[in-house]
């Protein structure tokens, strides 16, 4: 058990960070490394740590910490961290504001409506999924749609199940994870159905949730129609044509009280936009350097707000990097800055960060748009590395060293996924 | 006991006919079959105060619509819904279109409604330039505006619950009989008494109608889906663009709703099916095609809600208001579009039709016409919100994060009367905004168990059958 003096608000931080999910604990650990002294974590919910606490399920920290962890014993171990370092923690507080002045609106439970304002901000805000209404299913609007991840908050946090007889939508990690988890509350979980050829989730949750438990996921399939008038009673699923249109003369009926969405989640980036950050249409995310420092001046990010992440030990790694910056900032102890820019070429939907420099090595992330078996990576002609399959559902992560940048002679160095001949 | 007037529904005319007979001292009750007011076709409106213009004076709800447009300034001040005359434009491609708006600004300069004007091109790129410039001309109404039709509903039955009114809501009339000192309502475990019964009950008003002995029309419901656009296009357009009319509908619209979001549609589909309020994907084709047509600028990747509603059309596609061959049975059927506009009005209307029939209408002095306007935390001052949280702490802690409503916003609704999720919704926004609930589902959910001391599984989402979590098989919850 963690306990925690009150501290009082102050007006001035070194740093402030919106969001006290993995993204903002690590950020926060890494503004304090680098030198930080006042820094700030403001969480809209009664305990920091995010999501995390409502996945109880196994499989956090492989990378980081080298040994399975659930969702709240990885959130514990940071959370930790930070309260012995001294940053103080402000949970039940939601940043209402925030303007180019790195001033700072907050609406806390305990103190009212404070302004207070920052040296430097963290933008660490998250994600969230994507509803019913972006992929505008049709038929009725009763009770019983909902994202899997408030059904997992309604299992997990509070002792509830959203219904008796469950259809999910969309094959992300959340969905499969919460196909097991219903399951096992003894609810009946009639399939999985997702529209792309491909599941959505990481491999090991399609074994784990899904075959192991003997549910069927159905591939090249969506939701076609949502019968019911209080409550959700049948929806119609049918296999989709090459435009993703659902061919109806195929379709069949599944009987069910509740539809979970797992069809993805959108950086949460409504701060982002009030600061007028410089955006990435395909990540959905503020554009950032290798500091994950973003187009304004002293504001960084990490984590699910600049790009879609499957595991947890990235988001810190990638926001310990953004505290670096946010404390380095503040010391005025500024690293060179950043002479490659990366361009997403060849089966490569993005890169993250977007601008790298040849002085040190640098972890780039990257996603693909189509899957493929035997491939090699290329980055530029420096650096070629060899998979055995990458996937759109699996963030590919690839180290690189100076001695290989050094070798670039240009500005923009191309990243493509191509076939191995 | 016996009541003076019942009234048969708690759509937006319902609720204007029952805030109106408040004025009088009356023994008045109005009867829901939903769970709360304004949950049927109310719920689903456009939203539009219609200029004054677009029908024609030869029938009934032509007349109404521009006397109706003028009542919503007061009741907006007295009840403090949202409602703001944004103006409208009426966007012509052709020749023959631009035919349409001269014979349509002749008619609103006989009827009266002022500031009518034929915008050219260049004027309408100034205004709205994200129109596209395929536009040869439009008409200019600046005396149309956009109101939240669920929140008039709220506002006018609080109102009209202030002064004496009676609500009954899980109240589907089954039956209707009369003697010789009036009429019997039955419902599922009540009837109700009254001289005089209105039949304001929309979709449903013919079989009303037909329970009184009087079926002498039929409704045929025709269908309209919207589709609620992400905030991002806030601003994108400011007035409520309105393409050239056909005869069966005003067409496909973009609409600015009062809280600045964008909403299209509706579509226009007869169905038989009065339960019918599904959105289909020829719908929303339709309606982003026809979008795309006036503001490029749409994309259905925008969209972040969409539902559908059921316009209450009777045959010969006028308002029916009146009197019946069954005494003191009064008909308000058939009241589509314009028909939110002419709500006022058209309790007016009603009124002195009691009068006509008898029925004394004494004017009770006690009578406010005000409610306490509720807090909208979000759009204060800071100095303002300071001080509110200060007073109240609820007021700091955050309910909806994507529309900033405030648990003391939410505890406030629960105490006005909603009680379920969407009655939170519609009357504070939380769960409207872009996550659609996946944030603030369960603490309004933990709100209206803790307020209405019920438990947790006993919350749904608009009542009914509309359960949102059930027990775990072994008895667990919180």
């Amino acid at each position: 058990m963690i306990t925690r003096k009150r501290k009082h608000i102050e007006p001035l931080y070194d740093v402030v960070i919106a969001g006290g999910g993995p993204a903002g604990l690590a950020a926060a650990l890494g503004a304090r490394e680098k030198g930080a002294e006042k820094i700030l974590i403001v969480d809209r919910e009664a305990e920091a740590g995010g999501i995390l606490w409502q996945c109880i399920h196994s499989g956090f920290g492989l990378h980081h910490f080298k040994e399975e962890l659930t969702g709240p014993e990885y959130a514990q171990r940071y959370l930790e961290q930070v309260l012995e370092k001294d940053i103080h923690v402000l949970t039940d507080t939601f940043v209402a504001d925030i303007d180019r002045d790195k001033r700072l609106k907050l609406m806390t439970g305990q103190d009212g409506i404070q302004v207070i304002e920052a040296k430097s901000m963290i933008m660490a805000m998250g994600a969230r999924e994507r509803t019913r209404g972006a992929i505008r299913i049709p038929g009725g609007r009763p009770a019983g749609v909902m994202t899997a991840g408030l059904a997992q908050k309604l299992v997990n946090m509070h002792g509830l199940l959203p219904g008796r007889k469950v259809a999910i939508l969309g094959s992300g990690d959340i969905g499969l994870i919460m196909a097991r988890r219903l399951t096992l509350e003894g609810v009946e979980v009639m399939g999985v159905f997702e529209i792309m050829p491909h599941a959505n989730g990481l491999s090991r949750n399609v074994v784990q949730c899904l075959h192991d438990f003997d549910i069927p996921l159905h591939l090249s399939t969506t939701v076609a129609q949502i019968h019911g008038r209080d409550r959700v009673e049948m929806v119609s699923v049918a296999p989709v044509d090459e435009n993703f249109q659902p061919i109806r003369e195929k379709a069949w009926d599944v009987e069910c009280d509740t539809l979970l969405l797992s069809i993805g989640l959108i950086p949460e980036n409504e701060l982002s936009r009030q600061l007028n950050l410089r955006m990435d249409p395909v990540t959905g995310g503020p554009i950032v350097t290798s500091g994950m420092e973003t187009s304004m001046d002293g504001v960084f990010a990490g984590g699910n707000v600049v790009h879609i992440h499957d595991l947890v030990d990235f988001v810190s790694q990638e926001s310990l990097l953004a505290g670096r910056g946010a404390g380095e900032y503040v010391t005025g102890d500024h690293p060179p800055v950043d002479n490659i820019r990366l361009s997403p070429g060849e089966n490569v939907a993005y890169c993250v960060p977007h601008t790298i420099s040849t002085d040190r090595p640098h972890t780039v992330y990257f996603r693909v748009r189509k899957p493929l078996e035997k491939c090699s990576i290329r980055f530029g002609d420096v650096l070629e590395k060899k998979l055995s399959y990458v996937f759109p559902a699996e963030m590919v992560t690839l180290k690189v060293q100076p001695k290989f940048l050094q070798k670039f002679h240009g500005d923009a160095l191309s990243v493509d996924v191509v076939p191995r001949d | 006991m016996q009541y003076d007037v019942s009234i048969i529904g708690g759509g937006v005319i319902g609720c204007a006919i029952a805030r109106e007979l408040a004025r009088f001292r009356l023994r008045v009750i109005l009867l829901e079959k939903e769970c709360e007011v304004g949950f049927g076709t109310s719920k689903s409106n456009s939203g539009i105060i219609h200029a004054g213009h677009h029908s024609s004076t030869g029938m009934l709800k032509g007349n109404l619509e521009w006397v109706g447009n003028q009542k919503w300034d007061t009741l907006c001040e007295q009840l403090g819904f949202g409602f703001e005359r944004i103006g409208e434009l009426t966007i012509a491609f052709t020749e023959d279109q631009r035919k349409t708006l001269s014979h349509l600004l002749k008619q609103g300069g006989e009827k009266g409604v002022p500031g009518l004007e034929i915008w050219e091109p260049e004027r309408i790129r100034a205004e709205e330039p994200a129109l596209t410039h395929d536009i040869l001309a439009a008409l200019y109404a600046p005396t149309a505006g956009v109101v939240n039709p669920y929140e008039a509903c709220f506002a006018l039955i609080e109102s009209a619950r202030q002064n004496g009114v009676e609500i009954a809501v899980d109240f589907p009339v089954e039956s209707l009989s009369r003697d010789d000192d009036g009429w019997i309502v039955r419902g599922p475990n009540r009837e109700i008494a009254s001289r005089f019964v209105i039949n304001a009950a929309g979709i449903f008003a013919d079989r009303v109608a037909e329970m009184a002995g009087v079926g002498t029309f039929r409704i045929h419901p025709r269908k309209g889906e919207e589709y609620l656009l992400d905030k991002r296009l806030k601003g994108l357009v400011k007035k409520i663009i309105f393409p050239v009319p056909t005869p069966t509908s005003k067409g496909i619209l973009v609409i600015p709703t009062f809280d600045g979001t964008l909403m299209v549609g509706p579509t226009a589909v007869e169905t038989e099916d009065r339960e019918d309020i599904t959105t289909s994907l020829a719908g929303s084709d339709e309606v982003f095609a026809s979008v795309q047509n006036v503001v490029p600028g749409i994309s259905e990747r925008d969209c972040i809600a969409e539902f559908a509603g059921l316009r209450a059309v009777a045959d010969g596609d006028d308002f029916i208001i009146g009197t019946t061959p069954a005494r003191g049975f009064i008909n308000v059927a058939g009241i589509q579009s314009p028909g939110l506009t002419a709500a006022p009005a058209i309790a007016e209307m009603v009124a002195d039709i009691l009068a006509d029939e008898g029925l004394r209408l004494d004017e009770d002095d006690q009578f406010d016409p005000a409610i306490p306007l509720p807090v909208r935390f979000a759009t204060l001052p800071v100095q303002e919100q300071i001080r509110l949280a200060r007073e109240d702490k609820r007021y700091g802690h955050i309910v909806c994060r994507c529309e900033h409503v405030s648990e003391k916003e939410t505890v406030d609704s629960i105490h006005r009367g909603a009680h379920t999720l969407d009655g939170i919704k519609f009357r504070t926004r939380a769960g409207m905004g872009r996550c659609q609930g996946g944030f603030c589902t369960w603490r309004c959910m933990e709100l209206l168990a803790q307020e209405l001391d019920v438990p947790i599984t006993d919350i749904t989402k608009r009542g009914g059958g509309s359960w949102v979590a059930i027990p775990r098989e072994d008895g667990g919850g919180s």
